[in-house]
């Protein structure tokens, strides 16, 4: 009875070891089990920043296109937007650009002036970032990607579905390093 | 005295003390179940004072705004002290106590399954206990953190945070082995006729808790050993520098941490279970509802943890699951709650020092468990985490709800430990002092919580003023009952009326077929159960 016993005893003292040594291990286990828990579900990732910024004014309700136009006032270069509409809600924030390149052989700055169609729309435009803001020197025969941020406001009037924003390059007079003789100015 | 034997009990009694070492080597060597458990008791209440010493010293400072008596970071050391000490140095001893030396007597075995270790579990405890209070003394103090060690302050402390996580270990180990015994016990040792389902409750709730204790113990061992290599062998699994994340330590620290309040408040409720029907003159109400309770709790404990740190940053999602499963825990709560009122209703109740307790323990955990209810809610939680609220809240379930427990076990069986009568006028004394204290310094908690008052903190603003003062009072009156209490208990070893087998005219079960002391060796025959000595 008592040889019975005191194995049985074993028995149990032998399995209630293992658990406790297993539970040890869980301890362990849950290191890599969470991080693979956060890894599938996108929780607390420490090393990517998070969420990029969203701007939660969005009114996903309308959408607006904007088209892209650019016009060159007796400048010598080529100057185009990269795309020439796009569709955007009000309160998003959209990244366009615009290609130019000096076709000359000669250094030449000018300044861009923005428009707008139709004209109300220029009050609902906001641009964050734009090439616009300040003079633009190109190098002789340089090309550039210049871009524009903007957000149209959502306060813009509901009937206005598109809006035409226009650039015009002017060249900025006195800042030409070159020669004023090999300069043309057509209609001047 | 061999007279009133029943089959068995006690017929080696004369013959053993023979060889028996006396003096200190009677207690370090032995390996009887009494004798440790006496043991084990005599430890928790010691910690016991030291933490409640500990405790006086918070609420001294906090008596008045502003620094008074001790430096801010000796007030974060004490707070964690009385943390450590009061969980693993008190309560869960004194229940481990109670089960060393009720559970042979209950199931009617000779001893413990495994006697040797028992003494083993037993004796780690004093060097973990002047580990932790040692660590006062150490350049940089004892651990600061407060209990739950979370880093990075605990990998950024001194030696003293070492110190700590080594008396965790050795804890740790004293829990694991001492549950493993009582498991083997329950399981093995149980007298012929007594199935699962006749057995005391008492015996129930300490094996439930002893499949936690197995459970969750080493995780915790796990966790701060993590700790420990983080803070001397270079790894990063909660350094943020190296790529860790200190949030993990919360997770893991409270999948440990939660079935932990079960592993304190299960065996609690297990005396409660014979503290009631004996002084209701009833069985138990719903026996074996109690039983699928207790074990629904310890399961559903597992799920819960999270609801300890719904403001680390977790999804919606995650805060409303854990919100979900702790409310549900209530479900099983209220099913024992309303059993012990069921087993009162229409009894010939007697209010007996033990009764009272027990009353008190229905009454003030009861309310703790709504306020844990209140807290488990995530919207409200955000507003209360770190408050005194929280502190308000668990100081109902642990000390009015665990202590005032151990309590009633200590007056219901002191007359079989001692063979005498506890001195009945100064023992409802010493409940009326706590009862009343025990509200008058926890209860005002809640409102300085409510208002905002942070839990962990020396100082505070103007307005918290008198109810601070109102808790520092009832802190100090709450203490010093408590010296009553010690020497009730010494006035009944020296003293008092002899006690009979079954002091209780209510009280089943077998460990009341004993005389009163109870031998040395008992049942080394098991008994012949009938249908009477059943589950109490």
């Amino acid at each position: 009875m008592n040889e019975k016993r005191s194995a049985d005893n074993r028995r149990v003292l032998v399995r209630m070891l293992v658990v406790a040594g297993l539970m040890f291990g869980f301890g362990y286990a849950m290191v890599p089990m969470y991080q693979k828990f956060c890894e599938v579900t996108g929780i607390n990732n420490l090393l990517n920043a998070d969420d990029p910024l969203r701007n939660t004014q969005v009114d996903t309700s309308r959408t607006v296109t904007v088209e892209f136009d650019a016009n060159l006032h007796g400048l010598p270069w080529s100057f185009k937007p990269g795309q020439s509409s796009v569709e955007v809600h009000p309160g998003e924030l959209v990244h366009v650009v615009y290609r130019v390149n000096n076709t000359r052989d000669y250094p030449v700055t000018g300044q861009a002036i923005p428009s707008y169609g139709p004209q109300l729309a220029a009050a609902h435009f906001r641009k964050l970032e734009c090439f616009c803001f300040s003079r633009q020197t190109l190098a002789a025969g340089e090309s550039r990607e210049m871009p524009v941020v903007f957000v149209i406001d959502p306060t813009l009037p509901k009937d206005v579905n598109t809006i035409t924003l226009s650039y015009t390059f002017f060249e900025v007079a006195g800042t030409v390093a070159e020669p004023a003789q090999k300069m043309t100015r057509p209609g001047a | 005295m061999e007279a009133t034997h029943v089959h068995g009990a006690g017929h080696a009694h004369g013959g053993d003390h023979a060889h028996h070492p006396k003096g200190i080597m009677r207690w370090i060597t032995t390996t009887n179940h009494k004798d440790i458990g006496t043991m084990y008791l005599w430890f928790s209440f010691t910690m016991f004072l030291v933490g409640g010493v500990m405790a006086l010293i918070l609420r001294a400072e906090l008596f008045q705004p502003g620094l008074q008596f001790v430096e801010p970071e000796f007030f974060n050391q004490m707070i964690t002290l009385h943390g450590l000490i009061m969980v693993f140095g008190a309560i869960m001893p004194a229940f481990v106590g109670f089960a060393n030396w009720m559970i042979p007597l209950m199931i009617g075995a000779p001893d413990m399954a495994f006697a040797r270790m028992n003494n083993w579990s037993f004796w780690l405890l004093p060097p973990a206990g002047i580990l932790l209070t040692a660590s006062m003394f150490v350049p940089g103090g004892a651990a600061g953190t407060g209990w739950t060690l979370y880093p990075p302050l605990s990998i950024q402390m001194g030696i003293g945070m070492d110190m700590a996580i080594f008396a965790i270990h050795i804890l740790g180990m004293s829990s694991i082995m001492g549950s493993i015994n009582i498991v083997t016990t329950i399981l093995n040792l149980r007298a012929p006729g007594m199935t699962l389902m006749r057995m005391p409750m008492f015996c129930w709730t300490w094996l439930i808790t002893g499949y936690l204790l197995i459970a969750v113990m080493p995780v915790l061992a796990g966790a701060v050993t993590m700790l420990l290599t983080d803070r001397h062998f270079g790894t990063s699994f909660f350094n943020a520098a190296g790529g860790g994340d200190p949030v993990l330590f919360q997770h893991i620290f409270w999948f440990f941490g939660h079935p932990e309040v079960y592993i304190i408040a299960l065996p609690a409720f297990g005396v409660v279970s014979h503290v009631i029907p004996a002084f209701a003159r009833k069985p138990l109400f719903g026996y074996t509802s109690m039983v699928y309770a207790i074990a629904a709790i310890a399961l559903i404990s597992f799920i819960v943890w999270a609801h300890h740190m719904y403001v680390v940053g977790m999804p919606v999602a995650g805060q409303l699951y854990f919100m979900y499963a702790t409310i549900l825990i209530a479900v099983p709560t209220g099913v024992k709650v309303f059993n012990w009122v069921a087993t009162m209703w229409r009894g010939s109740l007697t209010f007996e020092t033990p009764m009272l307790f027990a009353l008190g323990f229905l009454f003030l955990f009861t309310i703790g468990g709504f306020t844990g209810l209140v807290l488990s809610n995530t919207a409200v939680d955000v507003q209360l985490q770190d408050t005194y609220y929280v502190v308000a809240h668990f100081h109902y379930v642990m000390v009015a709800g665990a202590l005032f427990s151990a309590f009633a076990a200590v007056y219901y069986w002191l007359p079989k430990w001692t063979g005498h009568m506890y001195d009945e006028t100064l023992g409802k004394w010493h409940f009326w002092l706590s009862f009343i204290f025990f509200n008058i310094a926890f209860f005002p908690q809640h409102f300085l919580g409510l208002a905002g008052m942070p839990r962990r903190i020396p100082d505070y603003a103007l307005q918290f003023t008198d109810f601070n003062q109102v808790s520092t009072i009832g802190a100090f009156g709450f203490g010093l009952s408590q010296l009553l209490f010690l020497y009730i208990v010494l006035k009944t070893i020296r003293s008092g009326e002899k006690a009979a087998a079954k002091p209780w005219e209510g009280a089943t079960g077998l460990e009341w077929t004993v005389p009163s002391p109870a031998p040395y060796h008992t049942f080394e025959e098991p008994p012949v159960l009938t249908e009477a000595k059943g589950h109490a």
